[in-house]
């Protein structure tokens, strides 16, 4: 009793020194402000459902081996296109007898896998573009935008494809194809920022004490897009998801007998009329992290870019 | 017969944290006359002259004992009976013509649309017409404008474009709604005189809202000083110098005056009694 | 005033008329562009880890002839040489032959196109149709159940994966209902029976007079078209509803009120009237999207187009037809944008 009100009391104080006006150093301004967007974050119930289910997600992914009831590749023929509801088997079996449930719970993996990858080297590819395009001007930006605008002028999907095409099929290639068609909006969108930075005032303070373009840039400019960029690739996710569940379908991505999403329903596809649910339930799954996603995506919009935030 | 008649006018707005209210029961009467509403910004003043037309757009609502015009209630009338009341019987120039025109049509076609809504009239006929009334503005080349895009023309030309698309379907009344705020001060006198003009010429009324007191002191019979969504003071323009209430006199004390000149102008201090005091009477 | 001012002062007139500027300009980025697009899909010609000697000659060729196509390739020259024949090439409509069906990869293309074509144009006017009214909806009855319809619409279709979509489309109404004609562009015993004229079989087939043919043809094409539809649908009233919202607060519309307009006329007169132009911006990016959709719908609706034909030859390492078709489906790319970029000029009475 005594231990939870000095808890709570402990708990009270750390919201108040979190929500005071005046910080006392720049963490504390930094935690602050973290903690206020929470806040407004927390009010969105169609954001938080989709942070819901993306954390759900990730833990599905990390404790695999002992949600699955069973190995996602073992193969029991005597028990082909098991009907969703079977006994021992919830969401039915596939083509060679494999779980459904289990296939699906390890396909979580292979998709954060994917999103994961993506979203660590496209935009960072982007940032790099952008930042250096807007900072150095002249020919430099010149260049690296028009060959940003012919990356843009290219269906993403095609481009995709022709990448894969030329790679090999597999999942390492596809994340590749995919970032080398999702960097160039970032790359727009870094640059933008940076050119709104670098004639800010403190740039020219920091100019003067003597700060190289390098400093300048990682130190200053970087951490100024990041915001931006977040929402950006939150609402990017559900796209290079749908892309990447495409490249699997299309037997480009993951191979099998890997329980990649878009892979099942590839797989489903040939008993789509006698027994739907092979093909229906991974395309379920797809929808609802991508969802998930969109719904995070403009919930986080509201709170970090207000500015564009009124749809 | 007065042209307007408004008792006990409120317009309220429903926010997350209770209802906000722009119009707190006022009163007033508009004869043919030039009537002033002065005000700080959010005094309501705006609010009052989009009330008459019924433009608060929901969830902003209404309400009021009565609003007449000539006798005829308003306040119950239909959408469709407030159309045939908007334009052709009461009309409005907004503040800046760059916004209050639509940009991607013609000058003409906006100022034939005007006239052709309340006029069975072909669009040779109408087009006629809007010249005229381009001549009566004072433009002197009425048949080039009509082909112009709004962006096309100056802000002074804009507003008095404005002005005969709003007195095409010759109305009874018109609110000008801080008319000259957004416009040189090199061409504000020439649209006040168009605009005098016309209204004095037709036996117009003429709402003028303004957050000018000396404008309004110089281009009105009377005028009403609204505070905080109340009328706080009625008088006639020339007596505005035996103002009793404080903050008009305070809105006289800080403005620099030629005939008496000094070291330092007042700031207006606001007393937070004024919120609590009764609308006055504007009826006639 | 401005009007007199302008021609008043008459500014020093450059050498060349201002549309002669605009139009060399907007030739010269195009070109650049689209020597961007050729060059992409050289390099990826390039890093393709088969060997297009051995593709053309076969796995036992002597010695001789492999050097002998080898060298007829061009592919003993340096790779900017080789950069630009393939160049010229492209420019006279010569990319390659197909491996898989042995002829010009851009007769099969040009024969594969118009059923995209047909495709996609249906697919972008149930769009228009649906998505437009849909989202002014939206956005004159701001927080209304009609726009939480709109905002649920428009997150299913952000969500869902489009060849999922038409997979379920395939089960639920021709599957259970019945109520469409099912893969395909038309029946196998009406194949052919309406002579090829534009290629697009609803065209033909009406063109022909030929209605138990056309009906049967739209049985098959309403299902994928209605999917890729969907998707447009969602783009398509998102951008009409924030267009909408930020012309409705305008003070223009405010005086369209004031004049006595009904709402109806403030709405589609007013207000919609300055959004168009930026509408068909939006249009031809949903109708390119649907270009990249109709890969995998095509997929699964054995659509003969385009889509269908990059990802059989994908699977078969049929490069010359992958990068044809990626140069041609970019090349429709770039058309579109400067096909939106003269519109905006030509309706838009500030961009003139």
């Amino acid at each position: 009793m005594t231990t939870e009100t000095t808890n709570s009391r402990a708990e009270q104080s750390f919201r108040e020194w979190l929500l005071s006006e005046t910080p006392s150093s720049r963490r504390h301004a930094r935690l602050a402000a973290a903690y206020k967007g929470w806040l407004r974050l927390r009010r969105n119930h169609m954001a938080m459902f989709g942070l819901g289910i993306l954390v759900a997600l990730v833990i599905i992914a990390a404790i695999a081996p002992w949600l699955a009831p069973y190995d996602p590749y073992a193969q029991v023929l005597s028990d082909r296109l098991l009907p969703i509801g079977s006994e021992g088997h919830l969401l039915g079996t596939d083509s060679l007898g494999r779980d459904i449930l289990s296939r699906l719970i390890y396909g979580s993996r292979i998709t954060l896998y994917i999103v994961t990858l993506v979203a660590l080297i496209a935009p960072v590819a982007g940032l790099m573009v952008g930042t250096i395009a807007g900072y150095v001007g002249g020919w430099t930006d010149t260049i690296l935008m028009r060959i940003t605008d012919i990356f843009l002028a290219f269906p993403k999907l095609v481009l995709a494809l022709a990448f894969v095409a030329a790679l090999g099929a597999g999942i390492e290639n596809a994340v590749l194809a995919i970032s080398l068609t999702a960097w160039p909006p970032y790359a727009r969108l870094a640059r933008a920022e940076t050119l709104t930075i670098r004639s800010s005032d403190f740039i020219s303070a920091i100019r003067l004490q003597g700060a190289g373009p390098v400093r300048i840039i990682t130190r200053h400019i970087w951490p100024l897009c990041i915001s931006s960029l977040i929402v950006r690739v939150t609402l990017d996710m559900a796209g290079i998801i749908l892309t990447a569940a495409g490249l699997g379908f299309l037997g480009l991505g993951a191979q099998p007998p890997s329980p990649e999403w878009g892979a099942m329903i590839s797989e489903g596809r040939r008993f789509l009329l006698d027994h739907w649910w092979v093909a229906t339930i991974p395309g379920l799954a797809i929808f609802t992290v991508s969802l998930a996603f969109n719904l995070l995506g403009d919930g986080l919009r509201d709170v970090l870019d207000p500015k564009d935030g009124k749809s | 017969m007065n042209l307007l008649d408004v008792e006990d006018l409120w317009v309220r707005f429903p926010t997350s944290s209770g209802v906000f209210d722009a119009v707190r029961g006022i009163s007033f009467s508009l004869g043919r006359e030039r009537l002033g509403i002065v005000g700080e910004s959010g005094s309501g003043k705006s609010m009052t002259g989009r009330a008459i037309l019924q433009l608060i757009r929901p969830p902003g609502r209404i309400e009021a004992k009565r609003i007449d015009l000539q006798g005829k209630p308003l306040l119950n009338a239909s959408d469709k009976e407030m159309r045939a009341v908007r334009g052709s019987r009461i009309s409005m120039v907004m503040q800046d013509p760059k916004f209050s025109l639509n940009p991607v049509m013609t000058v003409g076609d906006q100022i034939i649309e005007a006239y052709r809504l309340h006029n069975k009239a072909s669009r040779r006929d109408a087009r006629a017409r809007a010249i005229e009334m381009l001549e009566a503005v004072s433009i002197r080349n009425p048949e080039r404008v009509l082909r112009a895009y709004p962006h096309e023309v100056s802000g002074g030309m804009g507003q008095r474009i404005m002005i005969a698309m709003m007195m095409i379907p010759n109305p009874q009344i018109l609110i000008a709604d801080e008319p000259t705020s957004a416009l040189d001060v090199s061409v504000q006198g020439q649209v006040l005189g168009i605009m005098n003009q016309l209204v004095q010429d037709r036996g117009m009324g003429l709402i003028f809202i303004s957050h000018d007191l000396n404008l309004v002191a110089e281009f009105c019979d009377r005028v009403l000083i609204m505070y905080a969504g109340r009328i706080v003071e009625v008088c006639e323009a020339d007596k505005l110098h035996e103002a009793k209430h404080p903050y008009t006199q305070g809105l006289l004390n800080s403005l620099p005056r030629l005939d008496e000149p000094k070291d330092r102008l007042e700031a207006l201090v606001r007393d937070p009694e004024w919120r609590q005091q009764p609308s006055v009477s504007g009826l006639l | 005033m401005a009007l007199a001012e302008k021609q008043a002062k008459g500014r020093v007139s450059p050498p060349f008329p201002r549309w002669m500027r605009t139009t060399a300009t907007t030739l010269a980025s195009v070109a650049f562009t689209m020597l961007g697009l050729l060059f992409i899909t050289f390099i990826i010609g390039r890093v393709m880890p088969i060997d297009p000697v051995l593709a053309v000659v076969g796995e036992r060729a002597s010695q001789e002839t492999y050097d002998a196509a080898y060298e007829a390739m061009g592919l003993d020259k340096p790779l900017l040489v080789q950069f630009g024949y393939y160049i010229w090439d492209v420019l006279h409509g010569d990319f390659g032959d197909s491996l898989l069906t042995a002829r010009p990869v851009s007769e099969d293309i040009a024969r594969v196109f118009p059923a995209t074509f047909e495709l996609a144009t249906l697919g972008t006017l149930i769009g228009i149709f649906a998505g437009v009214p849909l989202g002014v909806m939206a956005a004159v009855h701001r927080g209304s159940w009609i726009d939480q319809i709109a905002r649920v619409v428009a997150l299913v279709g952000y969500s869902m994966p489009v060849f999922w979509m038409g997979l379920m489309g395939l089960l639920v109404f021709y599957g259970i209902l019945g109520w469409v004609a099912g893969p395909g562009r038309v029946s196998i015993f009406y194949e052919g029976m309406v002579p090829t004229v534009t290629g697009m079989m609803l065209v033909d087939a009406a063109l022909d007079g030929n209605w138990t043919v056309f009906r049967d043809a739209f049985s098959h094409i309403i299902l994928p078209a209605s999917i890729l539809g969907y998707y447009s649908l969602a783009y398509i009233s998102r951008m009409t509803r924030s267009f909408m919202l930020e012309q409705l607060s305008a003070e223009y519309i405010t005086t369209a009120r004031v004049k006595g307009m009904s709402e109806r006329a403030v709405i589609w007169g007013h207000a919609f009237r300055n959004i168009r132009v930026q509408l068909i911006t939006v249009f031809a990016l949903s109708y390119a999207n649907l270009l990249e959709g109709s890969v995998l719908t095509e997929i699964i609706f054995s659509w003969p187009g385009i889509g269908s034909y990059i990802t059989t030859a994908l699977l078969s390492a049929d490069m010359n037809a992958v990068l044809g078709g990626t140069v041609v489906v970019g090349l429709v790319f770039i058309l579109l944008n400067i096909f939106c970029d003269l519109l905006y000029k030509v309706l838009d009475p500030r961009a003139r």
